[in-house]
């Protein structure tokens, strides 16, 4: 099989085995159904073209399971800075905005990363360039974090090409 | 019936909540729009991680719990593009990020 119709077959799957979670049904007209939603939806993915390395990123899907861990880690470590600001009367707040560097190679690792940072409380990404991102911060010390990269090296080390 | 799993519910919805209440005052407290998208990040990470973690150990090995998870899965990977996109909207929108009371030029 071709390169794209293995990643067709696996959109495929896929599908199907969301589409088997949300509805619950097991009776053979309503699965029909659902086949026939599957096929048509994998037919217009490729005929868009977007079922690409790009749209379903299947080499670095295992890495970025295995990053969820730290993600989820620093996030709860920075909800609970930026609460901590929030509760404190004074609002112990410099904001800043800072541009960090950014040498993932593939779209996926920038928009992995882009993104991270923004699921982390406290730091914002603002825009996304060709190998930097501009990032607004509430703190100094969230900026700093940054500056040290290691999220961008973790997202780095998913990508693996 | 009080069980570890009630217990572990209970302490992952009040967290949530909990969370979800100090993000709501931050959105009010903050002084400009890029500050409040922060405080808005905490309701949107561990508020809503711990209220659906918390109603997905009371929904057992069910379907329910698959939707449960998947609505996680979506949010989190949704919320940080809005809010991306709020904030570009915003910087070109030609507001300039509030940089304290005292500037430091």
């Amino acid at each position: 099989m071709t390169p794209s119709n293995t990643r067709s077959v696996l959109l495929g799957t896929l599908l199907s085995a969301l589409w088997l979670m949300l509805s619950g049904h097991w009776n053979v007209r309503l699965l029909l159904l659902g086949l026939l939603s599957v096929v048509v939806t994998v037919w217009m993915a490729r005929r868009m073209g977007i079922d690409d390395a790009e749209g379903l990123p299947v080499q670095q899907l295992p890495r970025l399971i295995a990053y969820l861990p730290w993600l989820a880690r620093a996030v709860v470590a920075s909800n609970i800075d930026v609460a901590r600001c929030v509760v404190t009367p004074s609002l112990p707040i410099e904001p800043v905005t800072v541009r960090v560097h950014a040498d993932q190679k593939t779209a996926v690792g920038r928009v992995v990363y882009a993104n991270s940072i923004t699921l982390t409380p406290g730091t914002i990404t603002l825009e996304v360039e060709e190998n930097s991102i501009e990032v607004h911060a509430l703190t100094g010390e969230g900026a700093r974090d940054l500056c040290t990269n290691e999220m961008g090296r973790r997202v780095t080390a998913c990508e693996a090409l | 019936m009080i069980d570890i799993v009630s217990i572990a519910s209970a302490i992952f919805l009040l967290v949530g909540s909990v969370f979800t209440l100090i993000g709501s005052i931050g959105i009010v407290r903050m002084p400009d729009v890029f500050t409040r998208l922060h405080a808005a990040g905490i309701t949107d990470t561990l508020g809503a991680a711990g209220v659906l973690l918390g109603l997905a150990l009371q929904a057992g090995f069910s379907l329910l719990l698959v939707k449960l998870l998947l609505m996680l899965v979506f949010l989190l990977l949704l919320n940080p593009t809005a809010c991306h996109a709020l904030a570009r909207a915003a910087l070109h929108g030609l507001r300039r990020p509030w940089m304290g009371l005292t500037h430091h030029d």
